[in-house]
């Protein structure tokens, strides 16, 4: 697709550790177009967080990343630092999980703005400062030029999410970064939270890659989810249609395992056993063990992701049954 | 609660701090096994030399009024006479006090300006070469006694190259100065050894925060990221750290005054040891302790004035 | 099980070889510590004499290694005994906490405003120089350490599940102190204890070059350097030797805690 703003082919992370190496990410390859929003979900270990903080090269140097993101055709790990810098913030932007340890506790948060603005804008001074009070009015904090002198410690758990918004929007990039937003947050708020980056991505016309464990949290914002599993992409596809006819069996589990609207009385299904540690990678499907639809072939040949339907991939042998099963 | 009620609330405590400081040197002083007077005069003690000395001590009232006297004569000031040299201990002190002042300086700033920019050379190459050898360096200043330093600089640099001069003091700025650069440089070995260590290990708890990486990912310059986002977290570390460290500092001047001559407080000390001249001993002890009181309340509001979180 | 770190291995046999000298000196030594040999005065280093002689021509290599032992003597009661009072405060004032832990903690704060060195060389100055004033010196300033790690670590045990049920099983109070929370909160505080050693050998050799710790004729490493300091210039080696090993000896010590530390994961 020439149209997509970001394009991952073949990601793979391996962290170096004390252990031995980790394939926290095997091979994933997907694509985020204009003013999309993409959910990639996963329980915790499957890889997720680590595929975003990948995109910005924001991991550490015990990280090993290899395939290519190729930003309006650039490859942003063959970037030399100062290109990716202005990309950097600029162009994508990023927003953490957990507000108060990724807000420096030692800066207001006018300054936590401002240095965004004076990185990527060439505005003075006195136009930084109308430009932050703008931004803190734009993610919902009243009162917004006293608040720009406060510290992080100063604002409550969801204003200091807003208050990180508001920093990743001042330099009005093309594609926000989400990973987990909404999970050290009470139930109440995450659902403000929400709806308010969803009306920004709107309004400003972004578009989001959104990380999350949490399939109502993309039932309710995604256009496209990605399912991932092991460091591995299990399924990708229209929301909607991943969630109404699952084509990959760990989705299907996962859908089976957590109470849907409407389908009060369905019953739950627990996915039996652990995800598995990714110490190697596995040589057939990474789900194998855990799974109640095995084939022979699943504990040897590798399933690749493959279009079954319009728009909807899945990289499961038995894809097809599943499909059959359904219907077109 | 604010700032101003914070810092009005900890310099309040400086007071029963000044008490309690007080009294223990008082009970330490009285804590001497047998006879001071008898002990002080040995054989030529007379019934009437030790029946002055025990009233010029005032050792002749009641524990009581001795305690009030004592807080009496320190808020006038007045520290009692030296045995040996028999002029005012304040006198004493205040003459010897600047250098020793002027040491202690002297050594934290050239163990900050050497282990700071090391901590962030060893941290950023963490356990590769440079952090090893930096580590193994300071590792032996841990482990080096400080008179040991001292009469190795004081052989090398003064008695062979003779760059510096073996011990004393001058009279200008720049002669004291450059008579206490190497006592200086044997004190701040060990003390840099101690900040490398810790503001290394703070720097690496730092580099792998989440706001560090947030800020990384808002692309501003990686040396802003370094600077603002790094350093100064770890350094409001680091602040704690040499404050509560002044007393080992004030320690260490004293064998090193010992080592190279310097007429400190800390070389007034060893010797009123050994021509037993308690009064001296007494109100060093008493103002070492006061000085380090008042470096924990100048860290903790620099501290206060460096971390928005701590009054709050 | 982790495996040894180099450090550790590395500190270990630098104790195990000054061990070995205050062991068994005699057989160590080339000579006799205390012969004078007035053929070989102030001689420098050479393979009779490694280390070189003294002012009175004895071999300054036989004394450092007979030194070993009261320097060994120091490390380890100028911790055990701070150690052992720390230990009882910190597990008594823990357990009680009320008004003992108030005055703890004052006093605490009290002791940490008087330079550690300032405040054992006051105490030694009115008891008088010497190694037994010295070790009281020390355990009268230094068990503030052990008894602020113990405190804190009987703080933490106390609200254990296993004590609440040895306590609803009724067992004595010394019973549930000694034989359940001491030997749960005692590691960070052994593992404290062998860094100690390392400063106290310091301390300690500082308080004999000062003349206020071991008294000559005792053979002790800080005492050596000041029997060597008159002749610093035309025989540095007096001092030298003595000063490298009390380096060794602080290098043993304070890798082994810090290997130690690693491997028993305590923090500091």
């Amino acid at each position: 697709m020439s149209g997509d703003l970001l394009e991952i082919t073949d990601l793979k992370v391996t962290f170096d550790t004390p252990r031995g190496p980790v394939h926290a990410v095997d091979g994933v390859s997907f694509s985020v177009g204009r003013g999309e929003v993409l959910g990639i979900v996963g329980e915790s270990g499957s890889g997720k967080s680590v595929t975003l903080r990948a995109i910005p090269r924001l991991l550490h140097a015990n990280a090993a990343v290899t395939g290519r993101a190729l930003w309006r055709g650039q490859d942003l790990f063959a970037m030399d630092a100062e290109t990716l810098r202005r990309v950097r913030g600029g162009k994508i932007a990023a927003i953490f999980q957990e507000p108060m340890s990724a807000l420096n506790p030692v800066l207001p948060i006018g300054q936590q703005i401002d240095e965004v603005l004076v990185a990527h804008t060439t505005h003075d001074r006195a136009a930084r400062r109308r430009r932050g009070a703008e931004l803190l009015g734009l993610v919902g904090i009243a009162s917004a030029a006293t608040r720009l002198d406060q510290y992080p410690h100063e604002f409550s758990g969801g204003m200091r999410q807003r208050a990180m918004i508001a920093i990743a929007l001042a330099a009005n990039p093309e594609l926000l970064l989400a990973d987990e937003p909404t999970t050290a947050l009470d139930v109440t708020i995450q659902d403000q939270i929400l709806k308010l980056m969803l009306r920004l991505v709107a309004e400003l016309g972004m578009s989001m890659v959104l990380v999350t464990h949490d399939l109502g949290v993309i039932a309710e914002t995604c256009d496209r989810v990605a399912v991932m599993y092991a460091g591995r992409l299990c399924e990708t596809g229209v929301v909607a249609e991943v969630f109404e006819r699952p084509l990959h069996a760990y989705t299907r589990a996962l859908l089976q395992s957590m109470p849907g609207e409407g389908a009060a009385r369905a019953q739950l299904i627990p996915i039996p056993g652990q995800p598995p540690r990714v110490d190697k990678p596995v040589p057939g499907c990474a789900f194998a063990p855990r799974c109640t639809l095995t084939e022979a072939r699943c504990a040897s040949e590798r399933p690749l992701l493959r279009a079954l339907a319009p728009a909807h991939a899945s990289a499961c042998h038995a894809g097809e049954r599943l499909l059959a099963e359904t219907g077109p | 609660m604010n700032r101003g009620a914070w810092l009005v609330s900890r310099l309040l405590q400086i007071i029963p701090t000044f008490i309690l400081i007080g009294l223990a040197v008082f009970v330490l002083a009285r804590l001497l096994p047998g006879n001071v007077v008898e002990a002080l005069l040995g054989d030529r003690g007379t019934d009437e030399a030790v029946a002055r000395l025990t009233a010029q001590l005032g050792l002749d009232k009641s524990i009581p009024v001795q305690l009030l006297q004592y807080f009496k004569a320190i808020l006038q000031g007045d520290l009692g006479d030296s045995l040996a040299m028999r002029i005012k201990v304040t006198t004493l002190i205040a003459d010897r006090l600047p250098v020793t002042g002027m040491l202690t300086l002297m050594a934290m700033v050239i163990a900050i300006g050497v282990a700071v920019p090391l901590a962030f050379v060893a941290a950023l190459n963490a356990n590769r070469w440079p952090d090893l050898a930096i580590r193994w360096v300071f590792q032996l200043g841990l482990s080096s006694p400080v008179f040991y330093v001292g009469l190795i600089l004081l052989t090398v640099f003064a008695a062979g190259l003779r760059w510096f001069p073996v011990g004393g003091y001058g009279d200008t700025l720049g002669d004291k100065l450059y008579h206490l650069f190497l006592p200086a440089v044997a004190l701040a070995f060990s003390f840099s050894a101690v900040v490398m260590r810790n503001l290394r290990a703070s720097i690496l708890a730092v580099l792998t925060a989440e706001y560090v990486d947030f800020a990384r990912a808002k692309g501003i310059a990686a040396r802003l990221v370094l600077f603002r986002h790094v350093l100064r977290n770890a350094l409001i570390a680091t602040v704690t750290l040499v404050g509560l460290h002044i007393g080992s500092l004030l320690g260490g001047a004293v064998v090193t005054e010992s080592v190279f001559a310097v007429p400190g407080v800390g070389r007034l000390m060893v010797d009123s040891i050994f021509s037993r001249d308690y009064p001296v001993i007494q109100a060093l002890t008493l103002v070492l302790a006061v000085l380090v009181s008042l470096a924990f309340l100048v860290t903790d509001i620099v501290q206060m004035w460096l971390d928005p979180r701590v009054s709050r | 099980m982790k495996r040894l770190s180099a450090p550790l291995i590395g500190g270990m046999i630098l104790l195990g070889a000054v061990m070995l000298c205050a062991m068994i000196p005699d057989v160590l030594a080339p000579y006799d510590p205390l012969g004078f040999d007035f053929a070989a005065l102030l001689a420098p280093p050479s393979a009779a004499h490694p280390f070189g002689t003294d002012q009175f021509g004895r071999d300054m290599l036989s004394r450092t290694i007979s030194a070993a032992r009261i320097d060994l003597q120091i490390a380890l009661f100028a911790t055990i005994f701070p150690c052992v009072l720390g230990v009882l405060i910190g597990l008594f004032v823990g357990w009680y906490g009320g008004v003992a832990d108030m005055i703890f903690g004052r006093l605490v704060d009290l002791v940490v405003t008087f330079p550690f060195l300032v405040l054992v060389i006051a105490i030694v100055a009115i008891l008088g120089p010497g190694l037994v004033n010295m070790y009281i010196a020390i355990t009268i300033v230094g068990w503030v350490a052990y008894a602020r790690l113990m405190h804190s670590e009987v703080l933490v045990q106390k609200a254990g599940e296993y004590v609440a049920a040895a306590r609803v099983l009724g067992y004595s109070t010394p019973r549930i102190l000694f034989r359940h929370i001491l030997p749960n909160a005692i590691r960070p505080v052994l593992v404290y204890l062998v860094s100690d050693m390392a400063l106290v050998i310091l301390l300690g050799s500082s308080l004999g070059y000062l003349g206020l710790g071991a008294q000559p004729p005792e053979a002790e490493w800080g005492v050596l350097i000041a029997d060597g300091k008159n002749f610093f210039n035309q025989a540095p080696w007096i001092a030298l030797f003595p000063g490298a090993v009390i380096v060794i000896a602080g290098l043993g010590f304070s890798l082994t805690g810090d290997g130690l530390a690693d491997l028993l994961e305590v923090k500091r």
